[in-house]
């Protein structure tokens, strides 16, 4: 069973966001790795861009399939994890870790209520 | 079998089709035939084209040689009857070629990437746009007036429901090549690619690199066609294009009247993931043993479906082995040997002809002739087959016609086409007189 | 270090490039009868090239070897049963080959003067009027180089009639047992995707469909039988509730295996669809080409097919290009005419009658193997089977046995795979096609080794999910490939 990490948030779509102050890192479950399979290849979007949260900010792709990832929050792009690039087994081995996706400046902290505790997210996880 | 299904009567499995939509009378489609009738009538029809005769038509479908080879490789089961390698631990024959093929088209132009065949080299053009659009993320594109006129009709037919702007920018009406004052002009900020073909339509080698530093200049890509697979066998490999998008047909495809043919796209390592069409990497079974499979698949229609790079799936397989073949049979010599003598029967042909333009040709040229349709007629008349007049596609060339000759071109027919230019070029004379 | 034994040399082939020496050659070129001429002096030193890298240098023999032994690294039709869905392998009668070859057809080039091509005009005629006739429609353009490509035309001629009427409209609704085509090609034409569910029975849900249906639907594309190989019994209906908004009706002919000489789209509704002449009309699909992909259209949709098309003007045929309303080309010269005669010469084989007969065979065998097959596996829709039957994995994905991994496991059989996890709509889908070339000895041996698989899935899962064992190479890493791309030979 995996374990869900208590700082973070989770999103019904299987996305998960860790706040420091004005920064949010992104990152997939490891349910959503499980459920993905081998990871090949991450799209991600470039530093500046600016998401909104529930809207796709990039994609994961496994052998045969393409799976849309959700941004939890809305914001801008800051930072994002460019070994992905050379080493998308990393989304596999270290979901909640190393293979976090990209860091955004939130522009709007309340939207954070609106998503899942560890303990929910695990339990509406196991549920699915 | 009809017992195990539990039925009495085969008409049975249609039970469940409402009586209204069936069809209640026979086709109306003579007979079956037998092999022999089937046989005789095709001939017929061959025999109601007129083939065999010398050919100077060149235009984007080519008369060379077929190694006998080819067709004794393809015509294996193996590989004609078998499917889209899918299931690689038993296609590793298909897998493996189209590998040597990707890599035999690579080292051709001068890209790192090539997929595994398009449907012709209009389409892969065509894709090619498209392809520059999605990288870019801009939509218009400018298309020089001597890239393939049929090609520039298909690129438009893609284009207008995907609010793609074609524009097209002309040609030096000295040289025939590319005018690049006239591509300065229109590039702007918002051109996804330069499309340019070289040799180009009238056979004229361009200049690439001019054309490809302009396009990068406005942050467009070029996009380099080739409809004569051949010249690329002594021509310099378009190395500073981004996306090559050519047809094979020269590699020991016969013109068939049209088709089938074979398309590829190559680019730069780094928009592999926005090539349309299969391809195939090497990778490794649970034994070590190295193998090949289809890969990157995510980006096609099968997986990604409205979101995919084209919706492309079956292509020309086995026709793009016609030409591995073709190529694997001539290699790094004979290529440049085949080249060699193109170039040689062309520029002997055309030392006897008026020529319309000055820029350095390959084996396609334009000749400058009062009438050119009354010109094949005269030159079917000693059963050759002429140029193709320009009129139809340019109406500014209409007294002027498109020839090739290939290593297939014999002196004494060139010769023959001479004297037609000859003797349709004196009566003019008198009447100026 | 032991490396594996293998039984035969030709099994260690190496790639061409490694193969290679310098020097070799496997052709010869006839002595030039013109003076040659200097590439650099003619062309400019810029312009030309030293040598084409890493290009390969073989001889004549090792050509051949090459490529023999690669061809007995594959699976083919000629070898045996080859059930994939969808894709109706059957047998590619080799007479068809043998008129593709003729001198005259072949070497046809497509700019000679018409008078000159009467022969090739009059094969490609007559195969429009053939399969305007097996469709039930009024007209054919024959250009399309393939399935999809064939799509691309239909919806594109939809777009331009309802330009025509003032409003190409919005979107095209898809059912989401579609083949992936479908979504691309309506996207390619400049139309948002609205994925429609099927119902229960694996058909398109009639009383959703009228739901959902307003002024800003283009079409439906509808694949009929559909991918569970189902009858849509409701085409009419369909039809109608289109019609009645100005909407069209596509439908892909993929599965026309399964209704020719039965019944008629072009009688039932349908405007627009394509026809897979390598599929239906058994040209060879060459390990993923060429096929044809001609579209079929009603009399409304005549004037925009794309140029040029065959007329007959005082007693010959030619070409029209003066087609004002015309979508335009989709491709370079007329269509894959070579693909075209071989499917003429298939159609003159079989005649009506001939048709008829073989989708009733290719029928009867789908229902052979479902009625044998649906005591050990899931059948995925009860509604009867026409051309395929699809299963789903359900009862073994209970011992951890996969649909991949008992189509590997039939390889080691002799058979070639089903088509697996396809359609999309049947978690973990078998997909099975035997086309009307099989007999009952052949179906009854793929029959038995089915369920000999299932009874393996339950006592020996393992020996399942390590399939196949019998092969040349084992199962292929397919996510090293996906991830680190080498999609051409380098010298190390």
């Amino acid at each position: 069973m995996s374990t869900y990490p208590e700082q973070f948030r989770y999103t019904k779509e299987h996305e998960w966001v860790q706040v420091d102050g004005e920064i949010g890192t992104i990152g997939i479950t490891d349910h959503a790795q499980r459920e993905l399979g081998d990871i090949v290849y991450v799209d991600l979007p470039k530093v500046g861009a600016v998401v909104e949260q529930g809207k796709p900010l990039g994609s994961v792709e496994s052998v045969k399939a393409v799976s849309d990832i959700y941004s939890p929050v809305s914001g801008e792009v800051v930072e994002v994890n460019e070994s992905l690039a050379d080493a998308p087994e990393k989304l596999n081995q270290d979901p909640h870790g190393a293979a976090w996706l990209v860091k955004i400046k939130l522009s709007a902290q309340d939207e954070l209520s609106g998503l899942m505790s560890a303990a929910e997210y695990k339990s509406y996880a196991g549920a699915e | 079998m009809l017992a195990a299904c539990g039925l009495s009567s085969i008409e049975e499995l249609f039970a469940h089709l409402p009586p209204e939509e069936r069809l209640t009378r026979p086709l109306a489609l003579e007979s079956g035939k037998s092999e022999y009738e089937i046989i005789d009538w095709f001939r017929a029809r061959g025999a109601a084209n007129v083939t065999g005769s010398p050919c100077f038509l060149g235009a984007g479908a080519y008369y060379h040689y077929r190694p006998v080879l080819v067709d004794a490789v393809v015509s294996r089961s193996e590989f004609l009857t078998s499917y889209t390698p899918y299931q690689a631990e038993i296609s590793q024959g298909t897998l493996t070629a189209i590998f040597e093929f990707q890599t035999m088209m690579c080292q051709l132009t001068g890209m790192d990437v090539a997929n595994a065949s398009m449907y012709d080299g209009s389409t892969a053009m065509a894709e090619a746009a498209m392809m520059a659009v999605r990288i870019t993320g801009r939509k218009r594109a400018l298309v020089a007036r001597t890239v393939h006129p049929e090609y520039r009709e298909v690129l438009a037919t893609y284009a207008r429901n995907q609010g793609l702007e074609v524009v097209e920018f002309g040609y030096d009406a000295v040289s025939g090549a590319l005018d690049l004052e006239d591509l300065e002009r229109k590039l702007d900020g918002a051109t996804a690619a330069v499309i340019v073909q070289s040799p180009n339509f009238f056979g004229v080698i361009e200049d690439i690199r001019a054309a490809a530093e302009l396009a990068h200049g406005a942050g467009a890509l070029l996009v380099d066609v080739f409809t004569e697979a051949t010249a690329l066998g002594i021509i310099a490999p378009p190395s500073a294009a981004d996306i090559v998008a050519g047809e094979l047909q020269s590699f020991a495809i016969s013109p068939s009247f049209g088709g089938p043919f074979a398309g590829v796209i190559a680019t730069r390592e780094k928009y592999i993931r926005q090539i349309p069409g299969r391809l195939v990497g090497e990778t490794v079974d649970t034994r070590g043993n190295r193998a090949y499979c289809l890969t990157l698949a995510t980006r096609e229609q099968h997986i990604r479906r409205e979101k995919a790079t084209s919706n492309i799936c079956t292509n020309q397989a086995l026709v793009a082995l016609m030409a591995t073949v073709f190529m694997t049979v001539y290699g790094k010599q004979g290529l440049r040997e085949l080249a060699e003598q193109n170039l040689a029967k062309a520029h002997y042909l055309a030392g006897k002809l008026p020529l319309r333009f000055n820029g350095p040709f390959f084996n396609e040229f334009v000749a400058t002739v009062e009438d050119p349709v009354a010109l094949n007629e005269a030159l079917l008349e000693k059963k050759i087959i002429g140029g193709l007049p320009l009129g139809r596609f340019y109406p500014e060339l209409k007294n002027a016609m498109l020839l090739c000759a290939t290593e297939m071109s014999r002196r004494p027919d060139m010769d023959a086409v001479a004297e037609a230019f000859a003797s349709a070029a004196e009566p003019r004379e008198v009447e100026a007189q | 270090m032991i490396r594996e034994a293998r039984t035969h040399v030709s099994r260690n082939e190496p790639l061409l490039f490694e193969l290679s020496s310098p020097g070799k050659k496997g052709y010869q070129l006839p002595e030039l009868d013109v003076p040659p001429v200097d590439a650099a002096e003619v062309l400019g030193a810029e312009n030309t090239r030293a040598e084409i890298e890493g290009f390969p240098e073989v001889s004549e023999v090792e050509a051949i070897r090459h490529f023999t032994r690669l061809s007995t690294w594959n699976y083919a039709i000629d070898l045996g049963v080859y059930p994939l869905g969808s894709c109706t392998m059957k047998y590619n009668p080799r007479v068809n080959e043998a008129v593709a070859r003729i001198e005259g057809l072949a070497w046809a080039h497509p700019y000679q003067p018409e008078p000159l091509v009467q022969g090739a005009l009059e094969v490609m005629a007559r195969l429009e009027a053939a399969l305007a006739e097996i469709t039930g429609m009024d007209a054919v353009t024959l250009q399309p180089a393939a399935g999809a490509h064939g799509e691309l035309t239909g919806i594109l001629l939809i777009r331009a009639l309802l330009e025509s009427r003032g409003n190409p409209r919005k979107k095209v609704l898809i059912p989401d047992s579609a083949h992936g085509t479908n979504p691309a090609t309506a996207a390619i034409a400049g139309y948002a995707v609205e994925n429609i569910r099927s119902n229960e029975r694996g058909m398109v849900d009639v009383e959703a469909l009228a739901r959902i249906v307003d002024e800003d639907v283009a079409a439906l594309m509808i694949t009929n039988p559909n991918t569970l190989g189902v009858l849509e019994v409701n085409i009419r209906k369909i039809a109608q509730i289109l019609h009645d908004k100005g909407a069209l009706l596509y439908m892909d002919g993929a599965n026309m295996n399964a209704l020719a000489g039965i019944t008629r789209p072009g009688d039932n509704g349908v405007d627009v669809m394509h026809l897979n002449l390598h599929k239906t009309f058994s040209t060879p699909h060459g390990g993923g080409g060429p096929g044809s992909g001609p579209v079929a259209v009603k009399r409304h949709l005549e004037p925009f097919l794309p140029v040029p098309r065959l007329k007959q003007q005082d007693g010959k045929w030619v070409f029209d290009y003066q087609r004002p309303l015309s979508i335009g080309r989709v491709r370079a010269f007329y269509g894959n005419f070579g693909v075209l005669v071989r499917a003429l010469a298939y159609i003159m084989a079989h005649g009506g009658e001939g048709l008829r007969n073989a989708t009733l065979d290719a029928v009867l065998n789908a229902n052979y193997i479902r009625k044998k097959l649906e005591a050990h596996y899931e059948i995925a829709a009860e509604a009867p089977s026409l051309h395929e039957c699809v299963f789903s994995d359900a009862r073994q994905a209970k011992h951890g046995v996969r649909t991949g991994d008992i189509a590997k496991r039939l390889i080691d059989y002799g058979f070639h795979p089903y088509t697996v996890s396809f359609p999309l709509i049947v978690h973990g889908a078998l997909m099975i096609e035997p086309t009307e070339t099989e007999s009952k000895r052949e179906l009854d041996a793929f029959i038995d080794a089915m369920i000999s698989i299932a009874r393996e899935v339950e006592e020996n899962p393992e020996l399942v999910t390590k399939a196949p064992h019998n092969t040349r190479i084992g199962r292929v890493d397919e996510v090293t490939a996906a991830r680190r791309p080498v999609v051409r030979w380098r010298p190390k």
